[in-house]
């Protein structure tokens, strides 16, 4: 009989073992001598912790209850290995060029580094996988439990709960220990990973060994074996289409989801042509692990008694027949199972929780701008002993509270679909660059809550999570939210429906909040560089660590700073070295002081970048890009402030030049205003006091004198008309002109404008249409009589003709109301005619017919100021102008 | 006396002012109304005296003066310029230009009767 101290001596003197072979390949690995720990077979082996204790022990016990349906366990890795290897491989080259921790980071770093995506993930993977560590502490304890039962010894339970709290704390300290030695940044560490290749053996060596015991050595030999399969009821059992899909399909997401899977799948892969063996050889470790499970289920049934659990055949069938030695193989196959699972679990969780819970906390809870160094190292290593502490207790409490009722494959099932729900965003995010992180992040809840509404607190047994009444009738009285009938569907198997609705809605949701969505500018740039990850990084890529080369360093220098400065920093760097020449020894201090310099060229970001490369080899990366882009935008945003500045003064300068252009223009033309004035004036000034001389100072005949003071009336009118004139161009031009609004018919206006110009008595004849006068018009009509009258008293002052005619023609042109007055005299010469509406610009020809030339300018005042336009009217045969009456009196009229 | 004065000008009521008291005062006074047709009308018959308008239709009483002064029959003669634009600068340019006298339109009879007494006695 074996006692509790030799199975507690063994499994001592075997973890023992798993220390020294962790500690050895520690020991090679920190001398550089990595060669075979990163041979494709130990990546394979590492693969196998996908077969925890749950394949070990309860591989059975399915196969016992379900048949064949097991084998869809170990289907759906096989199919991701040999169909899906190209994802695995797209994942793992992601892994490398992003330099991924864990599955968490995957989402996070692939939905823009969101910090709230990874705190999901690694939450959802604690929710999973922690009942998954507790069904391994409750696999090691009831096997212990078996040899008790055979040995007779009366163990007490709490020695069973206290075996369960040992092997949780060992395994602690063997992750503390291995798993944070050092802080890689590619968090690979050979140690575990050569510990659980060596489990991997040990495992399938047992379960092989075990096998062939039960096929030879009770049997009697393969035929046998099969005679009793074919009488079993098992073979009755035929497979449920809908469970093996489902069950297929979740443990193929599973195998890339698990966080321990991501891990050896990914984190560890020191070599992506790994792939290539693990593509054949991790089906056929499978393969082999599942080749015995029917045959030892089977026989198990046959020949232990009624009740017996069939989880524990693997160990119970070797001791029920007197084998203790094949049963303690048995027993440290199923312990090296549990283990080598519990420490990649509990190193991923640690990782992720760690990274994206405690440490981002740690950083902002801290002042911000603080400088961030070494410390930072030691609050890693800390916080992830304490997750590694505190997830096995979660995994220990756990177990305590559970009480081991369930099923080990149920359990295992639940998990696997928590799990899965991941899937869809790390799928979607590796092909999809339309995924964004509402997306992923509406998924992840989406398919989270209905998981746990669904699969995970019913796993807990009626009643425990969920009461008897919520199961029967919904929440609140709701019918269609029944955890396992939503939306009224009932009759499917709880596993099938909770993985169609969880797996629809999360993957709906992603997809919809996506395509609604849009990704901020890192997101974008992740999602290339993840999706099109081979086009952006070449294959199998080792880069040699190369010595910083002071040449390459000047060089740099050189391009950045210019040749003479760069080559006066690094001579006297030398010289301050005792060297001469330009080339000094690349030492820390003198390039933090050369990032510096360069710092101030092309800005710290670039700089670091730039220098990073030189020195240490180290690759840019997404966010150092971006970092250099956000200041050569800047860099490019103040220059062009500059450039705005510099624009903006040149305009300034130039408006100023123009304002000077036009003062200049204007004091030019106030000096011509004014003498044009004085000239005006002095000339019937002249005039009258010329004559009003002669008549004072001697004795003029009567006819004479009465000529004389006609010419002084005349002469005084005049001066009159150029001051009325004068004053109301100057009221017209400041734009202060009163108007006096009144409703009129043309033709009224036209009348009164042909009297009081007092053509009607002179030689002009006047040729009117009164038909088309028949307009109202509605404005100043004072002021339009007076534009009218100007005009009809130039064609009655100017007309050459010798019977002087004027033709006023109303017509309608392009809606507008115009009134053209044509003489037929000579007209105005096409040169003069651009400033004819200046004023004084009487044409000096026929200057005698008296004015001052300020009529056509006040004209010109006036229909501005109405709103309508007088223009001259070339090639009308004498003097042509047109009036157009502001477009408001077209409509009236209408 | 009978000495000719020729009075170059415009404006048709002040031809016939100054015309009515140079005549009145014994002078054979005769008068031309165009700028550009005036050195044609000169050079028909040197006056003795020539009154001369700046602002002329044609051509402007400077150009006039400039051209007497370069011409060898006219460049004695003296010249009286009369202006409407009072201005300083009008009256240096005359005189430059070799005007014996500047006047200012509106100017008083006796100013332009001593004027002519003066210039046509030198």
């Amino acid at each position: 009989m074996i006692s509790f101290n030799l199975l507690v001596l063994v499994s001592l003197a075997y973890v023992a073992f798993l220390f020294l072979v962790a500690f050895a390949a520690e020991r090679r690995a920190a001398l550089g001598k990595t060669g075979w720990l990163r041979s494709s077979t130990i990546y394979t082996l590492s693969l196998s912790i996908y077969c925890t204790a749950w394949t070990f022990y309860g591989a059975v016990g399915y196969a016992a209850r379900s048949g064949l349906e097991y084998l869809t366990i170990y289907l759906g890795p096989t199919l991701v290995m040999i169909g899906w290897w190209w994802l695995v491989r797209k994942l793992v080259r992601i892994g490398r060029t992003q330099r991924l921790t864990s599955i968490a980071d995957l989402i996070s770093s692939r939905y823009g580094k969101s910090t709230v995506l990874g705190v999901m993930v690694t939450v959802l993977a604690i929710v999973g996988t922690t009942p998954y560590i507790a069904l391994q502490l409750q696999s090691v304890t009831q096997s212990i439990g078996v040899f008790a039962a055979s040995s007779g010894e009366a163990w007490m339970p709490r020695d069973f709960n206290s075996a369960a709290m040992w092997v949780a704390v060992g395994l602690a300290v063997f992750t503390v220990a291995f798993g944070t030695r050092n802080l890689d940044a590619h968090e690979r560490h050979h140690g575990i990973v050569l510990a659980i290749a060596v489990e991997a053996m040990v495992k399938l060596f047992a379960l092989l060994a075990v096998g062939i015991f039960v096929v030879w050595g009770i049997a009697g030999g393969v035929g046998p074996t099969l005679d009793l399969i074919d009488a079993s009821a098992q073979s009755q059992l035929r497979p449920i289409a809908g469970r093996w899909i489902g069950l297929i399909f979740v443990s193929a997401g599973a195998f890339l989801c698990l966080p321990r899977m991501f891990q050896v799948l990914v984190v560890e892969n020191s070599d992506e042509r790994a792939l290539g063996t693990a593509g054949w050889a991790f089906p056929a470790y499978l393969l082999l692990m599942s080749l015995f499970v029917v045959p030892i289920a089977v026989v198990g049934l046959d020949l232990m008694p009624e009740g017996a659990n069939p989880d524990l055949f693997v160990v119970t069938l070797p001791l029920s027949e007197g084998r203790q030695g094949l049963a303690i193989l048995s027993f440290l196959g199923g312990f090296s199972s549990a283990t080598s699972m519990v420490i990649v679990a509990t190193l991923a969780l640690a990782t992720m929780v760690s990274n994206h819970i405690i440490v981002p906390s740690w950083l902002n809870a801290r002042t911000p701008g603080a400088v961030v160094s070494g410390d930072v190292r030691r609050v890693v290593v800390i916080s992830r002993r304490i997750s590694i502490g505190m997830i096995l207790a979660f995994g220990y409490i756990y177990f305590r509270l559970s009480g081991g009722g369930t099923a080990l494959a149920v359990i295992g099932l639940v998990s696997f679909m928590g799990v899965v729900q991941v899937l869809p965003a790390m799928i979607g995010g590796v092909f999809w660059r339309g995924a964004n992180r509402w997306g992923a992040g509406a998924g992840l809840m989406v398919g989270f809550t209905v998981w746990a509404w669904t699969s995970f607190l019913p796993s807990f047994g009626i009643d425990a999570a969920i009461s008897h009444s919520v199961f029967e009738n919904g929440p609140f009285g709701i019918g269609w939210l029944r955890p396992q009938a939503l939306f009224g569907i009932t009759g499917l198997d709880p596993f099938v429906h909770a993985l169609f609705w969880s797996m629809f809605l999360n993957t709906t949701s992603f997809m919809l909040v996506s395509i609604l969505t849009f990704p901020n500018p890192l997101e974008r740039l992740q999602g290339a560089q993840f999706v099109n990850v081979f086009d952006y990084s070449s294959g199998a890529r080792t880069w040699s660590q190369s010595a910083a080369q002071a040449e390459d360093l000047l060089v740099m220098a050189q391009r950045i700073l210019g040749g003479t400065a760069a080559q006066e920093t690094f001579r006297a760097e030398a010289k301050s070295q005792g060297k001469v020449g330009f080339l000094p020894d690349v030492t820390p201090d003198f390039i933090g002081r050369l990032e510096r310099e360069l710092a101030g060229s092309v800005g710290a970001a670039t700089a670091h970048a730039m220098i990073g490369q030189l020195t240490e080899g180290t690759i840019v990366s997404v966010e150092d890009l971006i970092a250099v882009a956000d200041e050569t935008a800047q860099i490019m945003e103040y220059s062009s402030e500059l450039e705005a500045k510099s624009a903006e003064q040149e305009r300034t300068a130039r408006a100023l030049l123009e304002a000077n252009e036009m003062l200049t223009t204007l004091s030019i033309q106030k000096d011509a205003f004014l003498s044009q004035i004085s000239h005006e004036l002095r000339t019937p000034m002249t005039s009258i006091r010329s004559f009003s001389d002669i008549l004072r100072d001697g004795e003029v005949e009567d006819d004479v004198r009465k000529r004389f003071a006609g010419i002084i009336h005349e002469e005084s009118n005049r001066l009159t008309r150029l001051l009325d004139d004068l004053l109301d161009l100057g009221v017209l031009e400041s734009g202060q002109v009163q108007l006096n609004l009144g409703q009129g018919s043309l033709a009224d206006v036209l009348d009164r404008a042909v009297i009081a110009s007092g053509a009607d008595t002179g030689k002009l004849k006047i040729m009117r249409k009164p038909a088309n006068e028949a307009v109202v018009v509605n404005t100043d009509l004072d002021r339009l009589a007076q534009v009218f009258i100007n005009l009809i008293s130039n064609a009655a002052k100017y007309c050459t003709s010798a019977t002087p005619q004027l033709r006023i023609i109303v017509r309608e042109i392009g809606g507008n109301t115009v009134v053209d007055f044509c003489d037929n005299g000579e007209g105005i010469p096409n040169e003069s005619q651009s400033m004819i509406f200046e004023k004084f610009s009487r044409l000096e020809d026929e200057g005698k017919a008296g004015g001052a030339g300020l009529g056509l300018a006040i004209c010109r005042q006036i229909m501005g100021a109405l709103g309508g336009d007088v223009t001259y009217l070339p090639g009308q045969g004498g003097a042509a102008f047109r009036v157009t009456l502001p477009q408001t009196q077209a409509l009236a009229a209408q | 006396m009978g000495q000719r004065v020729l009075l170059i000008e415009d404006e048709p009521n002040i031809i016939e002012a100054v015309s009515y008291i140079l005549s009145k005062d014994g002078w054979t006074v005769h008068t031309h109304s165009d700028g550009e047709t005036a050195m044609e009308k000169v050079m028909q018959g040197v006056p003795d005296l020539i009154i001369l308008d700046v602002m002329l239709p044609g051509r402007s009483g400077y150009d006039i003066l400039r051209d007497l002064k370069a011409q060898e029959t006219t460049a004695d003669v003296p010249v009286m310029m009369l202006t409407a634009r009072g201005q300083a600068k009008d009256r240096e340019m005359a005189i430059d230009l070799g005007a014996t006298r500047f006047m200012t339109k509106p100017f008083s009879n006796a100013e332009v009767l001593e004027s002519v007494r003066a210039l046509a006695t030198r």
